[in-house]
């Protein structure tokens, strides 16, 4: 399966330890920069109560998530430690600080 | 009868001493103690974290003034004896007071050394023994000049780590090859050399103190080999003698120290001495275990127990420097008969050495880790024969017998009469009894009850680990909560240490005080970002990463990710204008509901976060400014109308609840503050269940706080009564602020006065008036940089990008 490798914006949009957020038709994407400035999407819907991640506070590869304090991996979009839970996460592809994500994997839950 | 007990000193010793006798004689003397130092009995051990910042002199107190009053002791502070009329039995004070005694007890401790070099009594040459000296260098080290060490040894490198942690340039300067050599093989010297150099303090070795030069000021040193290091401190560390020059002028035998017996009996049948200034058996002792054991038997003298007697024993060393772990005991030196196993890993800078003789430990030097320390001292105490083990001794008790022991079996492994507290010489089997026999649930109360981990602190681990054992389930190890998973710290401990190191970044906090994680998390992030804008409000710049949406994005998320905007309202007045503009918000942005909240405004629910800028701007055209309901901060302050519309007010309750609000918004603290004005005891305004309220009363203003009305209900607690609306408004911040400095984050009033106590918070805010203008002060700065509208900044531009998607991407393939 060939990507199609959309561009979204450049990694200096997002502030360090920061995220923003894409709007697609299936839904909101949680785009993040660590403070290593590695990339990484997910959809931006907690699976605890679908809280907003984009919105939470980057620590380390992860993310915790404003509503009730749920932490989400950024590398496998799983919830980390007591609780179980997951959201996708999306391909993202940083080309000298050019941003892409693929289209073509998306399947959200977060419907608007 | 009574008799008359006196004590000349009241260091450490004496005080054991005085705590075994109240235990086992308690109201047989009537006791009077005279004590040089203008204080109470503190712990002498620790005054090098108190130098570093890492603990205050009131943590370091061993008895409180409450403990003399207990006891009925007279306690002449700032009185130094200088003469003892052995004759009449009376000693007379500097300042002229004579006490007749029965029984005496010396224990003027040491002094410290002086070299005897030109320059030595130039200002700014001081030593390290008490407080004062503590309070000196604190002082000096406020210049952050440069501060030169005369001695490697244990002292002299805690003053050096303590001075370059107050932010000085540090030269160590010690006269033998490798330092601390009289508790250090010149291997493990050298590897301590490296750690200290590792710090940023300079290390000259073979060090030769010529002369010190200066005018009437210390400028510098200058050595034998003609090199001079520039100083505007020198600190003389160099070693102590002991104080006896008061029992020599009293015609006592005195040899080095003060001569006494096993039993503490000077050549007076009537005078004992102990402590440093004492002599037994030819032996002079500086650490605390020994001092301890003397005042172990000299209380069991006194009461007239004659069998007690004082035995030497090997005492091991430790250095109180956070991050430099070393460890020694015994006989160390190369010799005859002797042999020696070394374990060495230079990467992971760890030395071992136990030196042995007939098959037996009689000496080891630990660095870098000194884990097995009490375990090899317990072997050398008894004299184990090691032949056995000797293959795997050296790895340490966790890999004798087989597989590797964790630390807790390990502790269940050692033998009852094991000693746990080498400063206190406390065993196992002591500690564990006394858990079981008086039902003791926290470290603060074995320590009181038992006096192990009492002093230096480093065995702390130890007799958690026993606790948790004896106690199982019971014990819960939370004496201090570390902050989150990123470190071991509790939040006092971080607040302190940012003020101590003068740690201005988050990334310098965490670098500083050893983080386990590279950039923290959701729960210690936030905390250092308040702490850090509280302490440095003029330097810090706000870490808008570190907070939490609500505050970064100056609304409150909902849970369906929309935001409600609640604009400022002062003292909840408003009126036709602001309340049309709020109208016309709500029907040009279609806002789903308006409510009016508890404390006194107006909400407007359910915003799309990219229509809050112009939410804002709408606002702000009327005049509105953030009501900051999202704040760790000042909420509102919620009014009754008072004395120009009520027939029972007695002040003007809105207009004083207007100017507080007015004063005080835009301040961030530990968590959200609630405020309200009553106008008379009917108390409309329920100001009785804030953070902080006022009750307006004829006479003045009753000024209250510390009251909940949310998961715990609480009314509040009084603070005190004021004349003045500029008083009640003084004193307020005040309290505001010293909340502000000492409180955990998240942590409310009323759960930060009851830990920290009511009287203690009207005695710095009620009675000392000198406290309180420092803390308004304090606040009033940090105003300056805190009262900006956060949402005419943003309506301005700033922050843009948390208000728009980064991109929308999609939708045309979707429509095809």
């Amino acid at each position: 399966m060939t990507m199609n490798w959309i561009a979204i914006g450049n990694i200096s949009d997002i502030p360090l330890r920061g995220a923003r957020c894409v709007r697609t038709p299936q839904g909101k994407i949680a785009v993040f920069r660590t403070a290593e400035n590695d990339v990484f999407a997910i959809e931006d819907h907690c699976p605890h109560k679908g809280g907003p991640l984009s919105q939470g506070i980057v620590h380390g590869t992860a993310v915790t998530c404003p509503l009730h304090n749920w932490v989400i991996s950024l590398e496998t979009g799983k919830a980390l430690g007591a609780d179980e839970g997951a959201v996708r996460t999306i391909p993202v592809k940083n080309d000298n600080g050019a941003l892409f994500i693929a289209l073509e994997s998306l399947a959200l839950a977060a419907a608007e | 009868m009574t008799e008359k007990l006196v004590i000349v000193g009241n260091g450490m010793a004496p005080g054991r001493m005085l705590e075994e006798l109240f235990e086992n004689a308690p109201g047989r003397y009537q006791v009077t103690i005279f004590n040089a130092e203008p204080r109470v009995n503190y712990d002498r051990i620790m005054l090098s974290p108190v130098l570093s910042g890492e603990k205050t002199y009131e943590q370091i107190v061993i008895h409180g003034d409450g403990w003399y009053i207990q006891h009925g002791i007279t306690l002449y502070k700032g009185h130094k004896i200088i003469a003892i009329d052995r004759n009449a039995k009376t000693v007379t004070s500097d300042h002229g007071v004579t006490e007749s005694y029965d029984k005496l007890v010396i224990a003027t401790g040491s002094v410290p050394f002086i070299i005897p070099v030109p320059g030595k009594d130039l200002r700014g040459v001081i030593t390290y023994r008490d407080l004062d000296d503590v309070q000196a260098m604190l002082l000096a080290a406020q210049s952050r000049e440069t501060a030169v060490v005369i001695g490697g040894g244990l002292l002299g490198l805690e003053a050096a780590a303590g001075l370059k942690a107050r932010g000085m340039d540090v030269t160590v300067l010690h006269v033998m090859p490798t330092l601390m050599e009289r508790q250090l093989d010149p291997a493990a010297g050298y590897l301590l050399q490296k750690a200290v150099e590792e710090r940023g303090i300079k290390v000259v070795t073979k060090a030769n103190t010529k002369r010190i030069l200066g005018e009437d000021k210390v400028e510098g040193i200058e050595l034998d080999d003609g090199r001079i290091i520039p100083a505007t401190l020198v600190v003389m560390a160099v070693g102590i003698r002991p104080n006896a020059s008061l029992a020599k002028e009293a015609g006592l035998a005195v040899n080095r120290g003060i001569v006494v017996d096993a039993g503490m009996q000077t050549s007076d049948g009537d005078i004992m001495a102990l402590g440093e200034c004492a002599e037994v058996d030819g032996m002079v002792y500086g650490l605390v275990a020994p001092l301890y054991e003397m005042a172990r038997v000299a209380a069991r003298h006194l009461v007239g127990d004659r069998s007690a007697a004082f035995a030497h024993s090997d005492t091991p060393t430790k250095l109180k420097v956070t991050g430099i772990n070393l460890y020694s005991v015994g006989d160390f030196a190369d010799g005859d008969g002797r042999e020696e196993i070394v374990l060495r890993d230079a990467t992971a800078g760890i030395y071992k050495r136990l030196v042995l003789k007939d098959n037996r430990i009689i000496g080891t030097v630990l660095y870098g880790d000194t884990a097995d320390g009490a375990w090899f001292n317990d072997l050398l105490k008894r004299g184990t024969d090691i032949t056995e083990m000797r293959d795997t001794l050296i790895f340490g008790q966790a890999y004798q017998g087989g597989s590797p022991l964790d630390p807790m079996a390990a502790v269940a492994a050692l033998p009852d009469d094991a000693e746990i507290c080498g400063c206190n010489g406390v065993c196992k089997g002591k500690i564990v009894s006394t858990i079981t026999g008086k039902g003791l649930t926290s470290l603060d109360d074995v320590r009181a009850h038992t006096k192990a981990s009492a002093s230096c602190g480093s065995c702390t681990g130890l007799v958690e680990q026993l606790m948790s054992l004896t106690l199982g389930d019971a014990y819960n190890p939370a004496a201090v909560q570390p902050m989150c998973g990123c470190t071991e710290l509790g939040h006092d401990d971080v607040r302190r240490l940012i003020k101590a190191k003068k740690l201005k970044t988050i990334p310098a906090v965490m670098q500083e005080l050893e983080w386990k994680t590279s950039c923290g998390c959701a729960k210690c992030r936030p905390a250092l970002n308040y702490y850090l804008v509280c302490d440095w409000p003029d330097e810090y710049a706000d870490d808008y990463q570190s907070r939490f949406i609500n505050e970064r994005v100056h609304a409150n998320i909902q849970k369906d990710g929309t935001y409600s905007v609640v604009p400022r309202m002062w003292g909840g007045v408003t009126n036709s204008k602001e309340l049309r503009a709020i109208a016309d918000v709500v029907d040009k942005f279609d806002v789903p509901l308006v409510k009016v909240t508890g404390g006194q405004r107006i909400d407007l629910l359910g915003i799309q976060k990219e229509d809050l800028p112009a939410v804002w701007a709408d606002l702000g055209k009327a005049g509105f400014v953030s009501g900051q309901a999202y704040a760790k901060g000042l909420r509102t302050v919620k009014t009754c109308v008072g004395s120009d519309w009520c027939r029972f007010g007695t002040q003007d309750s809105t207009g004083l609840g207007i100017r507080i609000e007015k004063f005080m918004w835009g301040s961030w603290t530990p968590a959200k503050v609630k405020m309200a004005v009553s106008g008379c005891p009917r108390n409309c305004a329920e100001a009785t269940c804030k953070d902080v309220g006022v009750i307006c009363v004829d006479s003045g203003f009753e000024i209250h706080f510390a009251g909940a009305a949310g998961l715990d209900i609480k009314g509040t607690e009084v603070l005190g009564l004021v004349k003045t609306e500029d008083e009640a408004l003084q004193h307020i911040v005040a309290l505001t602020q010293m909340y502000r400095e000492q409180a955990r984050y998240l942590e409310r009033i009323y759960k930060w006065a009851k830990r920290v106590g009511l009287d203690e918070i009207r005695r710095q805010i009620m009675d000392d008036a000198e406290k309180r203008k420092a803390y308004f002060d304090r606040f009033v700065f940090s105003q300056k940089f805190a009262q900006v509208d956060p949402w005419s900044e943003r309506v301005s531009g700033k922050d843009k990008h948390e208000f728009r998607p980064m991109a929308t991407v999609g939708f045309n393939q979707a429509a095809e």
